[in-house]
């Protein structure tokens, strides 16, 4: 109960805001619509596009994440395994990453259309090289002694891998996967912005050619709940998986 | 264990020299270390900290190897880190991801000892009891005390059954009451089952209390500086610690080590010229 209140405090405090700058003559109201027109407009919606929307947006966003990261954690433990390859792919990793995927639309359009394979292809590059680079850092920093303890016990290089080697790579695999559905949901919306016919980014874009403001809130509110709503999903996952980690909190 | 000094060599340093590369060129660690240790006995190694001491144990390990020189264990040189030699690290290396049960079981069922799944589990009974770890046997290692650690990584070690028990300051990070218990347990332990010991460790009390023979080392490059033979037959016990011999055989040990970290006083005082 306490804790419901204390989930919700903020919540409340950023509508109570944002009434208050609709009211508060500052702004033209036109140009902020009120919280329960937001509403009422979703509750419409919901009944029409939506669905569609958020399931095209969410279905997008989990095939380019899964096949990044299936490609990643291969990659990284490569890289983290061995100093000496990691020595010259690392330019490259970093050179690549640094490509924001939104610059890359263009190209990826002139390669692969503007069908589902090309929302995919840029979805997946952005959780690649966001996903690899936490994972093989944190593989690089696992620590010798397990190696050296197992070794003294009998394990050899195949056992080694898979049972001090993956266990303890198990929740850099989890930040990972998390850092690559922020960015694949940054990402996504750009895609969807230029070229969708269905999708949350193409609902914000059709709104914004006919000035409903109150849909490009609906849109922008879906996004954010439903990337809320995967990573506690994951964290959940988590805390199941890594039970054995000390944690400060 | 109770009758130590053994006659059969099982490990044996051959004239065992380490040089290490570092930037400033190579830096002799070990200088040509020659010493035997028998048969079930106990053998402490001590000198000053940095001196080689843990380079040594590295050694019989198959961690590292001499630049000259060999280390034999039952008179074969040493290749690689094996299942006969079980390793006590300082820092434990518990695996935490394991329960307590999990990390004993962990070497049973790795290839190199194929252990079947009932004994197995009296392995781990076993040792679990051994250690009194019995009632955690479900606890990950997080919850566990400093010194719950150290006895599940010895009881981890001892359930592969090695017929060498390697410890490298296994009780350095203990308070001084845990690691007073914990020297009394490995005690009982071995009483229990005998094995060919080397302990690395810089405090002399512990290495008096716990072995049949000790061996001073200088400062780097480690030599031996003597070899004192401890007269005190097993079991033991803790009132041992207040004998006038004890007390005698410390204070000479004592003297000979100290000497040694003013040797290396010197040593790093020159170095910073």
């Amino acid at each position: 109960m306490r804790r419901a209140f204390f989930i919700l405090v903020p919540w409340a405090t950023i509508v109570v805001l944002w009434y208050a700058i609709h009211y508060s003559g500052l702004v033209n109201p036109a140009l902020v619509p009120t919280p329960h027109s937001v509403a009422l407009r979703f509750w419409e919606l919901a009944g029409q596009r939506l669905p569609r929307d958020i399931w095209m947006s969410t279905q997008r966003v989990f095939l380019g994440v899964t096949l990044g990261i299936l490609l990643a954690v291969p990659v990284a433990f490569v890289l983290g395994w061995y100093r000496e390859v990691r020595g010259f792919i690392d330019p490259l990793l970093n050179f690549f990453r640094a490509l924001p995927p939104i610059a890359l639309i263009p190209l990826v359009i002139v390669y692969f259309g503007i069908g589902e394979t090309a929302k995919v292809v840029i979805l997946f590059y952005a959780s690649f090289f966001s996903g690899v680079i936490v994972m093989y850092e944190g593989i690089a920093q696992i620590s010798p002694i397990y190696v050296r303890v197992a070794r003294t016990l009998g394990a050899r290089d195949f056992e080694i891998f898979l049972k001090v080697i993956v266990p303890l790579t198990v929740p850099h695999m989890l930040t990972a996967l998390r850092v690559a559905l922020g960015v694949a949901w940054a990402t996504l919306v750009a895609s969807e912005l230029i070229a969708a016919q269905q999708g949350l980014g193409s609902l914000i874009q059709n709104a914004a050619s006919f000035f409903q403001l109150d849909i490009i809130y609906v849109g922008i509110i879906c996004i954010g709940f439903i990337a809320l709503a995967m990573d506690l999903g994951l964290r959940a996952v988590a805390r199941q998986l890594v039970a054995w980690q000390e944690r400060i909190a | 264990m109770s009758a130590p000094a053994g006659n059969k060599d099982r490990i044996a340093f051959d004239r065992v020299s380490v040089e290490f590369q570092t930037a400033a060129g190579p830096l002799r660690v070990v200088d040509d270390v020659s010493y035997q240790i028998g048969d079930g006995e106990f053998v402490a190694v001590i000198g000053p900290s940095g001196c080689g001491k843990t380079t040594m144990m590295n050694i019989v390990a198959g961690f590292v190897e001499p630049s000259s020189g060999a280390v034999l264990l039952d008179g074969r040189p040493v290749a690689g880190p094996g299942p006969d030699r079980g390793v006590i690290f300082q820092e434990y290396g518990v695996f935490p991801w394991l329960t307590v049960k999990q990390n004993i079981a962990f070497g049973l069922k790795l290839r190199a000892n194929r252990v079947p799944q009932g004994e197995r589990e009296e392995i781990c009974a076993r040792y679990m009891r051994l250690m009194g770890l019995a009632d955690f046997a479900d606890a990950w290692p997080k919850t566990l005390s400093g010194g719950m650690r150290q006895r599940l990584a010895i009881a981890r070690a001892y359930s592969v059954r090695p017929e060498f028990l390697l410890m490298d300051e296994p009780f350095g990070a203990l308070d001084a009451q845990t690691r007073s218990a914990m020297q009394d347990l490995l005690l009982e332990v071995l009483q229990a089952e005998g094995k060919t010991v080397m302990l690395i460790t810089h405090s002399v009390e512990e290495a008096v209390y716990l072995s049949n023979r000790i061996i001073v080392m200088t400062a780097r490059p480690t030599r031996i500086r003597e070899i004192i033979e401890v007269p005190f037959g097993y079991p033991r016990e803790e009132s041992l610690h207040e004998k006038p011999e004890f007390g005698e055989l410390r204070s000479h040990v004592r003297e000979l080590v100290m000497k040694e970290y003013a040797v290396q006083a010197r040593q790093r005082t020159r170095m910073s010229d």
